[in-house]
């Protein structure tokens, strides 16, 4: 964890201070409308369809214990008892009153917590890996970087006023948690020879106009991070569109003037600051890693009896399959906690869940928790022998449904449940769609499968880069889903194709089984994930199957 | 920027307008006596474009009590409103999927 020193603590407390004046004021009269709105989504607080919505940032998906304690307090004193964790490592408050938004932010602040740039066009929370620190596969913690874009990006008066937002999105790892070709920059850490570095990757989103992100750097000097990003946004902040919304991010950008041309802009903006207060050196670093405050890991060997003897038991096995992943520190290992119960919203958890939530953290995970952009959390650094407790407490929260990575662990956006922009319902349709699939050994048998659901082409739910992807459209007032196969969101990530028209909200679940059974059919062996099988098969006989019956 | 006050407005069917109540954002409908009501059967209906642009005029000029107000189309039964499509029928009633805060 990262520990704020006292500029940080002042900064938070200023801010609460400063919204708590402007909600007054605006109560009041004094302020209006047009002049309060840019106040409030400054500090994350959005207008939607039946109340104030509050995002919190959760810098880098990383939360101790207490500030997980405090997000349920927010939930339970100034929401309806619950939250809603994001693609981006945050989460939202869907029923929080103006009047006593301050008095929620302060006693988020008192934790070093905020919704500071989570909306607006600027700089949002820079999101990374959930196993940063812990996974063996990474070559340093992605972490320190990105609380480095933290301190460059906050209230970097500069990139305030962006044409667009702007997220970023780092790996240091050989699998990409962090979806990072499809965030405006994508970085991913790796190793030449001696040196560490980034590959700078630009341009990527989803969206209306969905772009996988295009290598501009193949290797970045970790001294030259903050200099080349500021170069990068520098060309854009005044390249950019600002006449038509729908092409304002730099995705669009690099596409009207190619890759080549913004790359030569890039560096020649980097060559004139390259040298200048932006260069980091290794006490800049070494000032931010000791602000990090890492686990006293015990002395542990891998496998304990208590484990092994536990993993007879084919539900506690079942869930150690897809739940567990490996840890750097021998008799560790991760735990991914599924927020995806069988019908119930992807990615809440009430109060009682996340007060839960941290009081395991700190029986069994250095009380450490982080936010997966699957809208699930994680305890990244576990005990092995711990596990099989763990495992009871979170069946006892109703969070130990069997499903990470598989058909039922939907990503879905709020939809027009909560949304002003959607157009359809997203988690009804992940709720029936958990239903179709509740069966343990079913969904085990499938095998690796994500779904992804948005409810309206701004594609909150990412469903571009779903293996089925669900887009919902509306047509003369009815709820209609739009299905794509075949994208990935990882490091070799694709968009999926459109299988054809859209189906009505009726068929949608039964469309989305025939696809699935057609996998089933044709695969080679169960060792055929269905990705791999729809790139061997193509769209056709999915498409076939998925439309027989209509 | 053309001002509220000298733009068009098309409806196609009888019409209310609607806005979220400034202090806390609850759902809230624009009555005939030009005040705010949280119930839909209380909204004022206009069935002309003329009338349906005064109501949206008159919730734009009290953003202090009420923010982010459009029109919106209704059914109309019995002279009272109610919703006409999905999107006001869960701001009326609330989001479909069932809250489980004491899970």
């Amino acid at each position: 964890m990262y520990v704020y020193d006292e500029f940080d603590r002042a900064f938070l407390g200023e801010r609460v201070d400063d919204f708590r004046d402007q909600v007054t004021r605006r109560l009041s009269g004094e302020l209006n409308e047009e002049e309060f709105k840019p106040l409030r989504l400054m500090n994350g607080v959005y207008l939607q369809l039946h109340a104030y919505m509050l995002r919190v940032c959760i810098p880098y998906g990383t939360l101790a214990s207490n500030q997980l304690r405090a997000l349920a307090s927010v939930a339970r004193r100034y929401d309806k008892g619950y939250g809603h964790f994001t693609t981006r490592q945050n989460i939202q408050f869907n029923w929080i009153k103006l009047s006593e938004l301050p008095d929620a932010m302060a006693e988020l602040a008192a934790v070093g917590i905020h919704g500071i740039q989570t909306s607006g066009n600027c700089i949002r929370n820079t999101t990374t890996d959930p196993w940063a620190g812990a996974t063996p596969e990474e070559i340093e913690d992605p972490r320190l970087y990105a609380e480095v874009i933290r301190q460059w990006s906050t209230n970097h008066p500069e990139f305030t006023f962006l044409p667009r937002k702007f997220k970023i999105a780092i790996t240091a790892a050989k699998h990409d948690r962090a979806a990072i070709r499809v965030h405006d920059i994508g970085l991913r850490l790796h190793r030449r020879g001696d040196e560490t570095g980034f590959e700078v990757i630009v341009g990527g989103g989803l969206g209306r106009t969905p772009f996988v992100g295009k290598t501009i750097r193949d290797f970045l000097p970790k001294e030259d991070l903050l200099s080349y990003l500021e170069a990068i946004l520098r060309v854009y902040n005044s390249g950019g569109r600002r006449d038509n919304i729908y092409k304002a991010r730099i995705k669009i950008q690099v596409h009207e003037v190619g890759t080549e041309e913004f790359s030569r802009r890039v560096d020649e903006e980097w060559a004139q600051i390259r040298e200048g207060a932006l260069r980091l050196d290794e006490a800049a670093f070494d000032a931010i890693r000791d602000r990090f405050v890492n686990p006293a890991f015990e002395a542990l060997d891998d496998a304990p009896a208590a484990l092994a003897e536990a993993l007879k038991n084919p539900d506690f096995a079942r869930w150690h399959a897809n739940s567990v992943g490996p840890h750097k520190v021998p008799g560790h290992a991760i735990v991914t906690i599924s927020l995806k119960p069988v019908g119930k919203p992807p990615g809440d958890a009430t109060a009682d869940q996340m007060d839960g939530v941290a009081d395991l953290a700190d029986t069994f995970a250095y009380g450490e928790i982080r936010v997966a952009h699957e809208q699930n959390l994680t305890l990244p650094h576990v005990r092995q022998k711990d596990l099989p407790e763990l495992w009871r407490r979170l069946d006892a929260l109703g969070l130990a449904t069997p499903n990470v990575g598989l058909i039922s662990d939907i990503i879905a956006c709020p939809g027009l449940d909560y949304c002003s922009l959607a157009n359809t319902r997203s988690i009804p349709l992940a709720q029936r769609l958990t239903e179709r699939f509740a069966d343990p050994e079913r969904i085990a048998d499938i095998g690796r499968m994500h779904i992804n659901i948005s409810g309206c082409i701004n594609a909150c739910g990412h469903h571009h880069v779903g293996h089925i992807g669900i887009l919902g459209v509306e047509k003369k007032e009815q709820e209609f889903y739009q299905v794509t196969l075949g994208g990935k969101g990882n490091l070799k990530t694709r968009l999926g194709e459109l299988i054809g028209p859209a189906v009505s909200e009726e068929e949608v679940v039964d469309v989305i089984e025939r696809i699935v059974d057609t996998y089933l059919d044709l695969r080679e062996s169960p060792k055929e994930t269905f990705i791999a099988a729809v790139q061997r098969l193509g769209l056709d006989p999915f498409k076939e199957r998925a439309y027989a019956a209509r | 920027m053309t001002s509220p006050l000298q733009q068009k407005l098309k409806i196609t069917g009888p019409t209310a307008v609607t806005a979220n109540r400034l202090a806390d954002g609850v759902v809230v409908w624009l009555t005939a006596a030009h005040g705010w009501s949280t119930h839909i059967g209380e909204a004022a209906v206009a069935t002309t474009s003329e009338a349906a642009l005064a109501l949206l005029n008159a919730a734009h000029a009290d953003e202090n009590h009420a923010v982010g107000a459009y029109a919106a189309r209704v059914a109309v039964e019995d002279g009272r409103a109610s919703p006409a499509n999905l999107r006001e029928r869960i701001r009326v009633d609330g989001p479909t999927i069932a809250f489980d805060a004491a899970a």
